[in-house]
């Protein structure tokens, strides 16, 4: 790890004048994420500004009926809190199903928004990197990709975000509450995270010294038919190969409002509303799930190894969408 | 901002396994190496050093987390506990005496991690059958694959509570 400044802040407003003093200066909450990338030389702050202080750890009931989420409450609370299991189950399988119990009692919800990828080059130091170092290249798109993007992707970077939060966090449709040093400001969850496109190096749209306070859930949290699904290549502690968050509001048999989310396939949460609008007032049926798979995947690529994806996430919207539809995961 | 803190090192209490203790660290300290290193407390073991494995293993305020990944400045004026603080005297832990009972190891390298982990898992309250246990024991790899006689062990020792 390099040697940095370590400034603990107090207040918000404190935390956000210390990040806009310091060049090179980053926020820590769990540091689950950051320390890791210390260690591997890919993150050297000159000063960490220790957030854990701030007093950003309330889940609480909003006036439109929605729920908001500290940043700092850890992804452990957020999954058992008896609100977000009640209203919002998939936004807790979500979170449940990534990391471990240890790593989950420590990552903060801001610090889950703002992970970063795990692509093994990006994690490689002495190989090139267009995210790591711009310009230098991205060896991934001719070398070993099968955890890698098929959708959105760039000639510049191929990517993928690794959380299972944010996915169930896009099918939510939730919202970033942030405040910089030019003020607070609100930022929609499908605007939040971006695509590569020429400039990898930025995974968020934040602004730099901008802090995540909270994210807030709309009030319908699709508790009755929801469920979050995760591929890996191992039963638990793993990354998701593809995952698929599927929220559905079904009005006497028939889909009454329809949410998806992809994750694992590209730079950011994958939500395709056209994919949503074919859902919306029809019957659930396998033939229309199917097709609901190929729409989603109508523009996706794979660069190899990661062809595989394509075929896994049509058949995982048809699973997916039936477990939404029978009411959770492994009905 | 904490007053008395220079860009070095920092002023930090924690309290270790029930002593109070004032020390300074460096900020880029994590807690796993101030516990090995400067408190020559090494049953917490260094596995990856990545949050990968889980050998590191320690309660922070009752809570497990991964030691290798926190760095110790942050955690002042906390209470930790390692596989050091669970026996009472010579009156083993619960998960301790169940680990022998069940021959829950083998090397035993991954063991105090394990055990604070399962120690942990009590405290959390959401397990209730073996594969819970195992999903929720899944931040703690074993290389030995001891894997059933530590399900096994956890199971025994969450039993006499579930029939209080
Ligand atoms: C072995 C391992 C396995 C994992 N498996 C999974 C998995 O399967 N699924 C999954 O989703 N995740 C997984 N994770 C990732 C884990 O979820 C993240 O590391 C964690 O959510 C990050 O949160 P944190 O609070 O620890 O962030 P930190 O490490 O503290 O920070 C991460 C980044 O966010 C910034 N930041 C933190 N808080 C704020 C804020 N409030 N405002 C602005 N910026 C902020 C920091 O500056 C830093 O850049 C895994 C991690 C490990 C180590
Ligand atoms: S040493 Fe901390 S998880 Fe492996
Ligand atoms: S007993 Fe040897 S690693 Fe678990």
């Amino acid at each position: 790890m390099n040697r940095f400044g370590y400034t603990r802040a107090s207040d918000v407003g404190e935390a956000v004048h210390a990040a806009a003093n310091g060049d090179a200066a980053q926020f820590i909450a769990g540091g689950t994420n950051l320390v890791d990338l210390m260690k591997e030389r890919i993150a050297a702050p000159s000063r960490l500004i220790d957030i854990t202080r701030l007093p950003l750890r309330a889940v609480k009931s909003l006036p439109d009926g929605g729920l908001e989420i500290g940043a700092l409450v850890s992804n452990s609370e957020v999954a058992s809190h008896p609100e977000v299991v009640s209203r919002y189950p998939l936004l807790s399988q979500a979170i449940l199903a990534g990391a471990s119990p240890q790593l989950r009692n420590m990552a903060s919800t801001g610090g889950n928004l703002l992970q970063r990828t795990r692509c093994y080059y990006f994690y490689d130091a002495a190989l090139p990197c267009n995210k790591r170092a711009p310009g230098s290249g991205c060896p991934a798109r001719d070398g070993v990709n099968r955890i890698h993007a098929i959708l959105g992707a760039s000639e510049h970077c191929i990517a993928v975000h690794p959380s299972d939060m944010c996915v169930a966090l896009a099918a939510l449709a939730a919202t970033v509450h942030v405040t910089g040093p030019a003020g607070a400001r609100a930022i929609e969850f499908a605007e939040f995270h971006r695509l590569p496109g020429d400039a990898p190096e930025r995974d968020t749209t934040l602004q730099p010294g901008e802090l995540v306070t909270a994210v807030a859930l709309p009030r319908e949290g699709f508790a009755a038919h929801s469920t979050y699904l995760k591929v890996r290549d191992r039963h638990s502690y793993a990354f998701a190969l593809v995952s698929v968050a599927v929220g559905l509001r079904m009005v006497d048999g028939t889909i009454g409002e329809a949410r998806l989310a992809l994750g694992g396939v590209a730079h950011k949460p994958w939500r395709d509303p056209t994919a949503e609008a074919l859902l919306r007032g029809q019957k659930p049926d396998d033939a229309l799930f199917a097709a609901v798979g190929e729409h989603l995947v109508r523009d996706a690529r794979g660069c190899g190894h990661n062809d595989f994806k394509i075929a896994l996430v049509r058949r995982a919207v048809v699973r997916a969408l039936q477990q939404a539809v029978a009411g959770g995961p492994r009905a | 901002m904490l007053p008395g803190m220079g860009d070095d090192t920092c002023a930090i209490t924690l309290k270790v396994n029930g002593s109070t203790l004032r020390l300074q660290v460096a900020p880029w300290t994590t807690l796993l190496d101030l516990l090995r290193e400067r408190l020559g407390l090494t049953g917490s073991k260094k596995g990856c050093d990545h949050g990968q494995c889980g050998a590191c293993t320690v309660l922070v305020d009752g809570v497990r987390i991964n030691s290798c990944l926190s760095l110790a400045v942050m955690r002042d004026g906390a209470s930790v506990t390692t596989i050091e603080g669970l026996a009472e005297g010579d009156a083993l832990h619960p998960l301790q005496q169940a680990f022998i009972e069940n021959d829950a190891f083998q090397c035993g390298y991954c063991t105090p991690g394990q055990i604070c982990s399962a120690v942990g898992l009590l405290a959390e309250g959401h397990a209730r059958s073996d594969d819970q246990i195992r999903e929720l024991m899944s931040g703690n790899l074993c290389r030995c694959g001891a894997y059933p006689n530590i399900v096994a062990a956890i199971g025994q020792a969450m039993r006499p509570r579930r029939d209080a």
